[in-house]
């Protein structure tokens, strides 16, 4: 195992959790918390998955969901989603942008870990 | 001698035959078989009834007491329909065209439908028609009395049960054959029928009386002329004025009697049935007054001395035992007698019912009666008690006012009674300018003068007015005397009353109408009634009529729509077994069209269309009237339609501004729960993913262990700071926060609340300057609340203010019962497009770690300083981030 995962989230204590499972299991984790300059970081650091929030400053998780999936070099690249609003309607905005997958915090860290591990061994 | 038991039987199955006659012409009328029950000569033999039992037996008797002057009651009549073209004409024209059902319904129709004139002819017409119809009870027992065996065997009660059972059959032919149907037009078949068959019964039996006379008791004509010439007949002198007089009450009566004016014009079925009637009829009055004279003069030759002479038709051929004879003779008079009763009965129950108990009874229901059927049935009960009672009247009237002499005059007193009306009749037909007023004061004072002169003086000196009234008038009055009023004596007592009468009604009703100013109804209806041929040319309904089908179809088309009218048009064509789509323009189908149009329209409004359009009938003013009326109601009911509709269209903008309202709310809900929902997760999620490290957390270092620790420790901090914002917001949005107010300073409370931000902070971070020392303002308010709303306003201030060298200025001002705080820091402040969010719930503007709140504090603040009776606002445009706390002082509370 081992890859490149870039989480985009702002709440500083989960950027520390999420940080330190993923590191432990062993992969490289780059953070980015504005949703404005998003896509530029996941172009700079070409990720082999995306941890995506949905409450961004600036920018919401599904315009830049969209922005990827628009895009040819993205449009296959792995996104799992976070949200805080565990409601129907948020699953299904997710799955009609083009989510791979879809976690409603909290989350528990191996499912955390085994998302992660599935997306980017497929 | 003829058996009295026979006579009652020939009598009995007389009246069986009338009722036969005039069940079997009501079914052909039923059939639609009525043409012959409608000619002339039918309507001629109605008019009969003016002869009635007083003229059957009583001419006899007049022309034995006062010789030829009994002519004049036919001469009258025989003027009038002789010059028919002048007055009668015009009168069925009238009654035709506006639906007149009697002639008090006539008079009250002219002027402008006077509910008073209407009782008053009503009224007067009782009055004069009861003693009539005593008198034709007292003929019919009179004549069964001298059939009598013996006068020991017929009591003066008997004659008294016979005038009942008179008096009763009669009542129940007229309940049975005159209140049949309710016809628009008032006609009764049988009725007409009945009276026809009389009216031939009495010409044939006089005549044969006066033939047997002639020529079975004399020597013939010229025989007879001789007795005339030798009888005192011959030497009764014609006293000129009682001449004209009484032909003119004839006359007058002719037109005025409502049994008269019934058969006249209201049971008139064709106009042009007058000029037929106008020559038949003088000739049937000529034929029946032909053997009067010869009767009389034989009759006063071969009876005993002292014999009545007005019973000489029955009691000559009885003397002469011809039998046969005497019981036509009596058919005849009981046909007189029974006609005249039947139809006066009809008539004055149509009155009494129509101007006297329906107007009563409509204003009892406040005009609830809406239910035709209904109204029907009132109409036709009304109409028979109304006959059972004009009859109970005339037996009454016969039985207390004793009979003999007194009621014999009566008739002539009678007809002076209703001749009343005739001012107001002719001037009503014939002067636009005769008014409502004017002919009620005729009328009236007519009336009046009638009673005084004629009527009560009838009952004898001494009956209803004492001698000393007659003698010197009363209270010594003397111009006021009954038979001399003004001092006109020396003249014939009847002369006197019929000049008075008149000539004081026909003044009033002149002066009346010209100082008076008729209402617009009243003049219309003046001009209809007046140029009576000029609104209607035909008369005959429908009938004459030139209209094109296809203008028919085309008016039908705008009302009823293009598919139903010529579907109607269609049907009705086929049914004339034509091909095509326009039938032939007959009566059946414009009173079918009618029909169907007023069932859009209203009745009225069709009528008069189809008027217009026919050419046939003229839109009259009634109709005009009824059309207004309809229009009326229909705007009315289309105003009461836009109101229903503006009502509608208000309550459905109300519940769409109640459902956009609810929407917003449901949007702003769905929005809190989901902020709640975040804003409770994303702690949530730190506690879980750092509790899980920590569980399974081997070989990790004690440094790690403590500050994951630590997180998860702030992070539940964090979630009951929100909680107890979250409850706190709740009680206060919900209004049900309890206030502790109390006496305080501002100051104290200012210098509580920065105690407790000092205490948290890290000291000397946020520089507090206290613009003005003291404070002494004096609050009345909850200062827990007060000093929460400031903490909140300090700790912002701490977490958010930028500046390098952080400071937070207060400052406060009162004034006009008010006092404020303002909170001016020196950062960057809060961007313009920002200001007007930092209110709300969760508004955090900056980035969640420093923050370190939920987001509801100014919320809180809002809140709170809304209970508290002032307000919290940001003030743009003083550096940095300002915001201004207001609150009434302690002596502005008290006063609130």
């Amino acid at each position: 195992m081992g890859g490149r995962v870039l989480l985009i989230e702002d709440e500083p204590n989960i950027i520390e959790a999420i940080r330190f499972i993923l590191s432990r299991d062993g992969w490289a984790v780059d953070v980015h918390s504005d949703g404005a300059t998003a896509l530029d970081a996941v172009t700079a650091r070409a990720p082999d998955l995306v941890i995506l929030d949905v409450m961004l400053p600036n920018r919401s998780g599904y315009d830049i969901l969209a922005d990827l999936r628009a895009s040819e070099a993205t449009e296959a690249l792995p996104v799992l989603m976070l949200t805080a609003r565990g409601q129907k309607k948020d699953r299904e905005m997710a799955e009609r942008y083009g989510a791979s997958r879809f976690m409603t915090k909290p989350f528990s860290n191996s499912e955390v870990l085994s998302s992660v591990r599935e997306l980017v061994g497929s | 001698m003829l058996s009295f038991n026979l006579l009652v039987g020939v009598c009995l199955a007389y009246v069986g035959f009338l009722f036969l006659v005039a069940f079997a012409a009501e079914k052909r009328a039923q059939r639609g078989k009525a043409a012959w029950l409608r000619s002339p000569i039918v309507y001629t033999l109605s008019l009969s009834i003016y002869c009635t039992g007083w003229t059957f037996y009583g001419a006899v008797g007049y022309a034995a007491r006062s010789g030829l002057e009994f002519v004049t009651i036919y001469l009258g009549p025989t003027i009038v329909m002789i010059g028919w073209w002048v007055i009668l004409r015009k009168l069925v024209r009238i009654g035709r065209t506006q639906r007149i059902t009697s002639i008090a319904d006539l008079i009250s129709s002219r002027y402008g439908k006077s509910t008073l004139l209407g009782v008053l002819v009503t009224v007067l017409a009782v009055v004069g028609t009861t003693p009539y119809i005593a008198l034709q009870l007292q003929s019919v027992t009179l004549a069964f009395a001298v059939f009598a065996p013996s006068t020991a065997e017929m009591q003066a009660s008997d004659l008294n049960s016979t005038a009942l059972w008179v008096a009763a059959g009669l009542a129940l032919f007229t309940v049975v054959f005159g209140t049949r149907n309710l016809d628009v037009n008032e006609r009764h078949h049988g009725v007409v029928i009945a009276i026809a068959v009389e009216a031939v019964v009495k010409i044939v039996a006089l005549i044969a009386v006066g033939v047997f006379v002639v020529w079975g008791l004399s020597g013939g004509a010229g025989d007879i002329m001789r007795m005339i010439d030798a009888s005192p007949i011959a030497a009764w002198e014609i006293q000129p004025e009682r001449w004209v007089t009484l032909t003119f009450l004839a006359g007058a009566a002719f037109l005025c009697l409502p049994r008269m004016f019934h058969v006249l014009v209201v049971e008139n079925s064709d106009e042009r049935h007058l000029a037929t009637a106008a020559w038949a009829f003088p000739l049937y009055l000529m034929l029946i007054s032909l053997f009067v004279i010869p009767i009389a003069v034989v009759g006063l030759a071969v009876m005993p001395a002292g014999a009545n002479p007005d019973l000489f038709v029955l009691t000559v051929p009885l003397a002469f035992d011809r039998d046969g004879l005497a019981m036509l003779s009596f058919l005849g008079g009981f046909s007189s007698a029974t006609s005249m009763v039947i139809v006066a009965a009809i008539a004055l129950s149509t009155m009494v019912s129509n101007h006297i108990v329906m107007p009563i009874w409509l204003n009892a229901r406040q005009g609830g009666a809406t239910v035709s059927g209904d109204v029907r049935n009132v109409v036709l009960l009304s109409r028979r008690v109304s006959i059972a009672g004009v009859l109970a009247l005339g037996y009454l009237y016969y039985r207390f006012s004793g009979g003999g002499e007194a009621l014999a005059a009566m008739g002539l007193i009678a007809f002076v009674g209703v001749a009343q009306v005739l001012p107001a009749l002719l001037g009503g037909i014939f002067w636009r300018g005769a008014t409502r007023v004017g002919a009620a004061t005729g009328v009236t004072l007519g009336f009046a003068v009638w009673l005084y002169t004629l009527f009560l003086p009838s009952f004898g000196v001494g009956g209803v007015m004492s001698a000393a009234t007659f003698e010197a008038g009363p209270w010594g009055i003397g111009f006021l005397r009954p038979r001399a009023l003004f001092g006109l004596e020396g003249i014939d007592p009847l002369v006197h009353a019929v000049f008075w009468s008149l000539a004081l009604n026909t003044a009033a009703f002149f002066l009346g109408s010209l100082l008076s100013f008729p209402r617009p109804l009243e003049r219309l209806q003046g001009a209809t009634f007046v140029n009576i041929y000029r609104y209607s040319d035909s008369a005959r309904g429908w009938g004459r009529s030139f209209v094109e089908a296809e203008d028919l179809l085309m008016m039908a088309q705008r009302i009823l729509g293009a598919g139903e009218a010529q579907a109607l048009f269609v049907a009705a064509a086929t049914e004339q077994g034509k091909a095509g789509y326009l039938p032939d323009v007959t009566p059946d189908f414009l009173e079918r069209l009618e029909r169907e149009l007023s069932g859009s329209v209203g009745a009225a409004t069709a009528h008069a269309m189809l008027g217009q359009i026919t050419g046939g009938v003229t839109v009259s003013v009634e109709d005009l009237m009824r059309v207004a009326d309809e229009s009326a109601q229909m705007m009315e009911y289309s105003s009461q339609l836009e109101a229903k509709s503006d009502e509608l269209e208000r309550t459905a903008r109300q519940l769409r501004e109640a459902n956009e309202k609810l929407t917003a709310l449901s949007i702003q809900k769905d929005a809190f729960l989901s902020q709640i929902s975040h804003e409770l997760r994303t702690p949530m999620t730190s506690i879980r993913a750092f509790s899980e490290i920590l569980m399974d957390g081997d070989g990790m270092e004690g440094t790690d262990r403590r500050k994951y620790s630590s997180i998860i420790h702030d992070e539940t901090l964090r979630l009951t700071r929100l909680l107890d914002d979250l409850l706190d917001l709740s009680v206060l949005e919900n209004g049900q926060v309890t206030l502790n107010a109390r006496d305080a300073s501002l100051g104290a409370v200012l210098d509580r609340a920065l105690a407790a931000v000092e205490s948290r902070a890290e000291p000397g971070a946020l520089r507090i300057i206290r613009g003005e020392a003291g404070g002494e303002v004096a609050l009345y308010t909850d200062t827990d609340r007060l000093s929460q709303v400031f903490i909140n306003i300090v700790s912002n201030a701490q977490k958010y203010c930028d500046a390098d060298d952080p400071e937070l200025r207060i400052e406060y001002r009162e004034a006009g019962g008010k006092v404020s705080v303002d909170f001016i820091d020196n950062g960057t402040g809060i961007p313009k497009q920002s200001q007007s969010l930092i209110f709300e719930k969760f508004a955090r503007l900056t980035d969640q770690r420093r923050a370190g709140g939920a987001g509801l504090g100014l919320a809180i603040c809002r809140e709170i300083m809304a209970r508290l009776g002032g307000e919290i606002e940001y003030l743009p445009g003083q550096g940095g981030a300002a915001f201004r706390v207001t609150l009434p002082t302690a002596a502005a509370s008290a006063a609130a």
